[in-house]
Parts: structure tokens; sequence; C-alpha cells
């Protein structure tokens, strides 16, 4: 073809002006099957690259192979919504010299518009690409390999980055549309053997949590939203992925079927149980920032009124259109909960960074109302506490917190506290069941933290949220 | 008192497993995944639960996979008559 | 009633969450031989640090013909245990010999009378002998069936309808009745057929019984949900025990709800109304003070 962008990846390197400093970029969308950070890294590592500015939408446990290229001088600064794994517990122990920062998804989506986070080069997998670098997460051939479906998270990369790289392993026939990632964005296209580990991309189907604690959360968090004032018709909501939160979907279905409610969309990781509901007409549109399963992804790519959108279009607080400005109902996790209601998803109760904040404080401040689901305890860790290790989602964004040992809501909220009493639902205040975790299981001792800052927190605004300093074995 | 070779309790999460042999004072080599939090208040359940029995000699090899305390006591005690033949309900 | 093996400390930590009436910590059946000495000091031990709250606590320990039933009873009333229930239950002289080892355990501690006795009837023998077993002890709060056990007996098995267990669940309901106390259903194993499940909590509802035993928290929502009282009953309940206490305070012995008279019969089943709808979360305990 002319102009065919299809190049090496070494040449696409060469030809994008990297320079050592600059700045890099990837997306999380093949989640714990991703091949393509620690491929091009390696890459850069062999052709001597120095100081690069690694910004990823997240990483995870996939992406151990960094720290390699970290003592190596290779990567000197990290950006990214989380860490996992030995990556993360290296730098949690002081691995880096440059605290990593810390942004959340529509944070990360704001900082790239405004420029405060500048790409210098994207490098962009593709479940599907032409060599003019139209690119989808959707299959578009037998030989399709690695789908995720939504690429919400690349497209402000690819629309910002100098230079954009897109890397496939499935190169299609010209046009290879519709497109989440546009030719005209696109400098080079690079074919490889497997940009993810389709296995660990996604799972296949819902599955049904059998925890009954999950289960009995899943029910509270149902009863609070049913009960919240807020479950009207043409509502809109947001779910996380943890097995309480899919499973209150599951009982907000039965309600949503006997009082003849419908949602008007479903915003975020979108999963199976959403599109069957949205199947069954019980949900009009799914608005997709990141397909969680193939059930999900096969609906972005066949249904009209399941659509992608970027991390700005989804959570940017800086962008008035973005969707959680129109978001009702999001239900999300906690590692831990403080009596302020303050969230932490990011540092573990031994200090070492074990999550993300993806779109927790994006979701949780402009939706309606946001509801945290979490364990009082998970064994002898506590998720109620006096103060969390770390500060992500500010109290004041929060609404209630569902326990299995009963419900807090936040004191600005005493309407919502009302409708819940009235409704019979056991509404504790959140100190007591501070105190209670702490009953059963003991007064913990301090965490032996350094005195190095290993992560930035920054909020959705861009200002510094908290830090989290090393750990110290 | 003698002390043989004995174990209580598993591996399963909300357990913590015992292992317990001769040693020259109290010996505890704990393994949990909340040691930074715990690990102080885990080790002198352990002592405290041992020292109750009169058991001042001994190696106590801990594997916690987040018990309370009143679980830690009864693998302990458990443990411990296994080791010793004492018994504990007198 | 929900089942909870006595040799998992996981599931002993928070099994009350799930708001059953009651929790039957288990020393026999699920726990093996070589670890029934561990079992017991776990239940011991569980049952004096952990805070079950308002929930009833229930033992079930080994027969006393084993060498680990009479430690159980020790162990189980020196933590201080609601309720303890023998297992394999056939005669009324089982029931005394227990009586005799939990008060020889009270009077040392000095507590006697506390320990209530819970009999589980899972032989053709017991079903025989329901009633006078039923009323062996004071201390007897209810008898159970143990269906298992009760069906191997009978050389059958258990089928969904439960046709073989008819006789055996009649014969208990109507012991237990005669002797004014509670009953209670045996457990229903599959968890993954809840319709076979509602049915049979149905049956047992029809029967008479007083509850299910249930051997997953995943049960406990068809259970409340089957001997929940209807928000019509409950009104209506709610009106007489208004006029009992409008009476009292009258100082009247005669109890009048729309200008009829009410009849003893009417107001006790107003107070088991009650008492479910509590029991099932419709009703909070303030609302019917």
């Amino acid at each position: 073809m002319r102009n065919s962008k299809l190049v090496t990846l070494e040449e696409a390197i060469r030809r994008s002006g990297l320079k050592d400093g600059m700045t890099i970029s990837f997306h999380h969308h093949f989640r714990g099957g991703d091949k393509v950070v620690n491929l091009v890294v390696a890459k850069l590592a062999e052709m001597g690259f120095k100081n690069l500015h690694l910004a990823a939408s997240s990483l995870s446990d996939v992406h151990a192979p960094l720290i390699e290229h970290i003592r190596n001088g290779v990567i000197t600064k990290i950006s990214t919504s989380g860490l996992r794994g030995e990556l993360a517990n290296e730098i949690s122990h002081g691995l880096m010299a440059e605290p990593v920062v810390f942004r959340s998804h529509g944070g990360r989506g704001s900082a790239i518009a405004s420029g405060e986070l500048h790409i210098d080069v994207a490098f962009l997998g593709a479940s599907s690409a032409d060599e003019l670098g139209n690119a989808s997460g959707c299959p578009r051939s037998e030989n399709a390999k690695s789908i995720c479906g939504s690429l919400g998270y690349a497209l402000p990369d690819a629309q910002y980055a100098d230079h954009v790289v897109v890397i496939t392993d499935d190169l299609v026939a010209y046009p290879n549309v519709p497109k989440s990632i546009s030719a005209c964005d696109v400098e080079s296209v690079v074919v490889v053997d497997s940009v993810g580990d389709s296995s660990k991309i996604s799972s296949g189907a819902i599955r049904d949590s059998k925890n009954p604690r999950d289960i009995l959360l899943a029910q509270q968090a149902a009863k609070v939203i049913i009960n919240s004032g807020y479950f009207k018709d043409g509502f809109s909501i947001q779910t996380g992925t943890g097995g309480a939160s899919l499973a209150a979907v599951k009982y907000i279905r039965e309600s949503m079927i006997e009082k003849g409610i419908k949602a008007s969309f479903a915003l975020g990781g979108i999963t199976a149980h959403m599109v069957k509901l949205h199947q069954e007409g019980l949900i009009g549109r799914l608005v997709d920032v990141q397909s969680f399963d193939k059930v999900a992804a096969e609906s972005l790519a066949s249904d009209q009124m399941h659509q992608e959108v970027s991390a700005v279009e989804y959570a940017s607080a800086e962008h008035l259109g973005s969707a959680v400005h129109a978001l009702d109902i999001v239900i999300l996790s906690a590692l831990e909960v403080d009596e302020e209601f303050n969230v932490n998803v990011l540092v573990g109760s031994d200090g070492i960074i074990r999550g993300a904040i993806g779109g927790h404080p994006d979701t949780a401040e402009d939706s309606a109302l946001s509801i945290i689901v979490c364990p009082l305890l998970r064994g002898r860790i506590p998720c109620v506490v006096p103060k969390v290790t770390t500060l992500i989602t500010p109290g004041s964004s929060v609404d209630v917190v569902v326990t299995e040992y009963g419900i807090a809501v936040n004191p600005r909220r005493p309407e919502i506290a009302d409708r819940l009493k009235e409704a019979g639902l056991k509404v504790v205040d959140i100190k007591a069941l501070a105190d209670k975790a702490r009953s059963i299981i003991g007064e913990p001792d301090a965490l032996p933290f350094g005195d190095r800052v290993v992560g930035i927190v920054m909020d959705r605004h861009g200002k510094v949220l908290d830090r989290i300093r090393n750990i110290v074995d | 008192m003698e002390i043989k070779n004995a174990v209580a309790g598993t591996l399963e999460s909300g357990d913590i497993m015992i292992q317990m042999g001769p040693g020259e004072g109290l010996q505890i080599e704990l393994q949990s995944s909340v040691a930074a939090q715990f690990g102080r208040q885990i080790k002198a359940v352990i002592t405290e639960t041992l020292e109750g029995l009169g058991i001042e000699n001994a190696y106590v090899k801990a594997t916690d996979k987040g018990a309370l305390d009143c679980t830690i006591r009864a693998r302990v005690t458990a443990a411990a008559v296994r080791a010793t033949g004492k018994d504990v309900w007198k | 009633m929900m089942f909870v093996p006595g040799n998992n400390p996981g599931m002993m930590a928070d099994a009350h969450i799930y708001g059953p009436d009651s929790i039957m910590l288990d020393l026999e059946d699920s726990v093996t031989m070589a670890e029934k000495d561990a079992a017991r000091l776990l239940v011991h031990n569980a049952l004096k640090s952990i805070d079950y709250g308002s929930t009833e606590m229930v033992v079930r320990i080994n027969p006393l013909n084993t060498p680990y039933g009479r430690k159980d009873v020790e162990a189980v009333i020196k933590a201080g245990v609601d309720v303890i229930r023998m297992p394999k239950t056939e005669t009324a002289d089982e029931v005394r010999e227990l009586e005799a080892e939990i008060i020889k355990v009270e009077e040392e501690l000095g507590c006697v009378g506390r320990t209530q006795i819970m009999a589980a009837i899972e032989s053709a023998l017991g079903v025989v002998n329901a009633y006078a077993i039923a009323t062996a002890s004071k201390r007897m709060m209810g008898i159970a069936l143990g269906a298992e056990d009760y069906s191997a007996n009978l050389k059958t098995q258990r089928t969904p309808g439960g046709a073989e267990l008819l006789l055996a669940r009649e014969t208990i309901v109507v012991a237990a009745r005669a002797a004014g106390i509670a009953c209670f259903d045996t457990v229903y194993s599959n968890l993954d057929d809840m319709e076979t499940f509602r049915k049979e909590v149905e049956l047992i509802k029809t029967l008479g019984f007083d509850g299910k035993s249930i051997i997953n928290p995943r049960q406990i929502q068809v259970v409340n949900e089957v001997f929940a009282p209807s928000q019509k009953d409950i009104d209506k309940a709610l009106r007489i025990i208004a006029a009992i206490k409008e009476a009292q305070a009258k100082g009247s012995g005669v109890i009048a709800v729309n200008g009829k008279m009410v009849d003893r019969p009417v107001v006790i089943r107003a107070e088991r109304t009650v008492a479910l709808a509590i029991a099932s979360g419709i009703l909070s305990k303030e609302d019917v003070l």
C-alpha cells in the first residue's frame, strides 16, 4: 500500500525521534495479559536509551521485568494509576530515586489534555490495525488473538502524544473501521506475534460470586441503592469489578424488573452483567471506557447502543462534558475507609502499594450518590480504620459505606441516612464500625515507614493529595 | 516437662498452624502476612498461652493466615497438649 | 439454625453477620477423630472471645458413649454455651445422662440451670421415643430431626419430596407441641438447588416446624422469606397486641378488636406472627414496644 506506515519496532522507535529523558506512554487494556510494555521497554534498553519517563494508564503484576530496566537506568520515572505485584513491592521498598506519580483515570486524561503530562511517544497496543494505523480493540479477522474491546484509556495518548506507534498482532486490510484510534493520529504501525495473553486479558463469561460475604454485601448495597432516593426511571449507574459490586447488579436487576424502572446508561468498566441488563432492555446505553470481559468486548463490537469513550470523555474533572458529571450512582470498593469517609484503594495495610486509583475519585466526586462496599475485615486486616494509610478519595466525595456489620452514611448526607433508616436498614456510625474492627482484631502496630517518598498521589484536579513513603522491613 | 514434636491448626484463611518441638527458652518463629501490624501481638499471645500452660522451653513455628487471638490461643493450646500430653480441662 | 464446622476458625469468626437465629458449632460429624481435641479448644475459645451478639449459640457435642462427649460438655459449658445439642438421641435415659453431666460441670462453676439441651432425633427408635425425649428434662428447649442418619436407619434414602421423612417430621412436631418446646427440621445439602430447598422449607413450615437447619448463609434468605408472615397478618397481629396492652392498662380481662372479643388461640397466633416478623427482619423489636 502507498504510504504504508508498517515498520519494525526498532525502526518505529528510531523514526519517533525519541531521546533520553523523554516520556513514553502505554495503556493497560490488556490488563494482566499485557505484553506491549515489556516488549517495547526491552527494545528501548537494547537500543541504549536511558532516563525515560514511563507514563502508563496502569501497570500490574505482569510488569515485573521493569524492575531490571529501572535498576539499569532505562526507566527513571513512572506515572501510572496503579502498581501491583513485585514491581509495586520493589518500588514500595525504595527502588526508584524519583517518586512514582499516581493519577486517577480522569486525572490522567485531564493532565494529558492540558499538557501537564506531555507524552513524546505513545506505544499503543491494538487488537487490530491496518497499515495506516486505524486501530481497534475489537476483532476484525479470523486471526484476532488479543481482544480487549474499548481502547478508552489509550485515546488521550493517541490524540495528544507527539508521536504515536500502534502495535498490533492482527494486521487487517484497510480500512479497519469502525476505529478507536484514527490513522490521522498515528505515525508508525508495528506488527508483533502477540500483544497480550488473551487468557489473562479477560474472563470469558459472567462469574457469580458464591462467597457468602460478597453476597451479603451485594444485597446490602442493592438495598441502599433501591432506597437511596436515586433509584428512579432513567437513573445512571457505574459499578466496580469487585465480587460484591458485580453481584449487586444482580439484585438491582430484580428490583428494576419488579418496579418497572429502567436505567438510561451504565458507565465505566463494562462487564457481562451490564451487557445482560442492556440486552434485556433494562439499561439504555453502555458507555464503555474499558471492557472487562469477552461478553463486553463482543457487545461493543456489535451493538450501536454500546459506545466507547476516552478517559477524558469518561472522567475528566476539567471537561464539563465528561460522563461522570451525568452519573447518578456509583458502587466502589476500598482497601480502607476511615472515620472521615476518606478512601484508600492504592496502598495495602502493610504499607505496600497493591492497587490502582482507577476512576475511584473521579466517579465518587461527580456522581450524585457514591457507595463504598467493603468488608469490615479481610482476615485480620481492618478495612474501616481511624485514618487511611494513603488518601485517594477524599471523604467529602463519599456518601455511604456498606459493610457486613452495618451501613455508615456520611453526616453530610442526612437525607440519605433518613431514607435508609426508614427502609429498615442498619445505619451505624462510621466510628462504631472502626471500633468494632478494633474490638475483633486488636490494636495494630504502626507501619515501619521510612523517610523517603516513593509515590505522590495527585488529585483529579492536578494537586498533590498525599505522599507514599518507603516501607522498611 | 518433656516436649515432643506436635502440630495443630491448618493453613486455611483465618487459621494459624503451630508446629512445636523441644527448645531452649521460648523460641518463636512467625510467618504472617500481617506481621508488620500484628506480629508483636501474635507472639505475645503465643508466649502468654504457653506460659499459662507452664511451658517455658519450646521451639514454636507459627504460620499465620490472619487468625484472631482466640484462634491462636486454641491452636497453641492444642499443639501444647499434643506435645506434652497435658490435660487442659482439669 | 446455621451449622458451622467446629474446626474452621475462618467460618466461626463471622457466622453471625448473616443473621441466623442460632448458630450450631459442630464438634461431631464435621470434625475428624484426629482433630476432636483441637476443634474442642477452638469452639471453647471462640465462644469465650467472639461477640456473637444476640445470636443463640448451640454446640453439637459428640455422643457421651464416645471418648469425646464428656470433655465436649465440660469445654462448652465453661465457655458459656446457650444450648448443647445432643446427637443421635434415642431414649429419655440418654437425655438424663447428659443432664447429669451438665449439672456436674455447672455445679463446679456455680451456674446450675444455665445450659439448655436440644436433642437431635436421627433414628427410628428416636422417633418412636420422641415425646419421652422431649419431656426428659426441663432443660429441653427443642427437638430436631437429623435426616441423613434417620433415612439410612430406615434403609431408604432421601428424596426431593421427602416422603420418607413424613412420619418422623410429623411425630417430632407433635411431640414438641405436646411437650411445649420447639422443633427444628433437618438440613438440605444441595446448595445449588434453591428451588427444591424452598419447597422443603414450605413443607416443613406447613407441618408446624419452628425453623430449619441450614449449612450455608446463602440458605438463610429463603428460610426467612418462607417463614415471614404477610403484611396483612402482621398488621392484624399488631392490632391484637395493642388491644391486649390497652386491656391490661385498663385492668380489663376482656380483649376486643373492632368490637369483637379475641380468643386465647388468636392471641397466641398474633404473638407468634410478631415473633416471626421480627425473626424475618420485617419488624424490629422497637416496633413492638
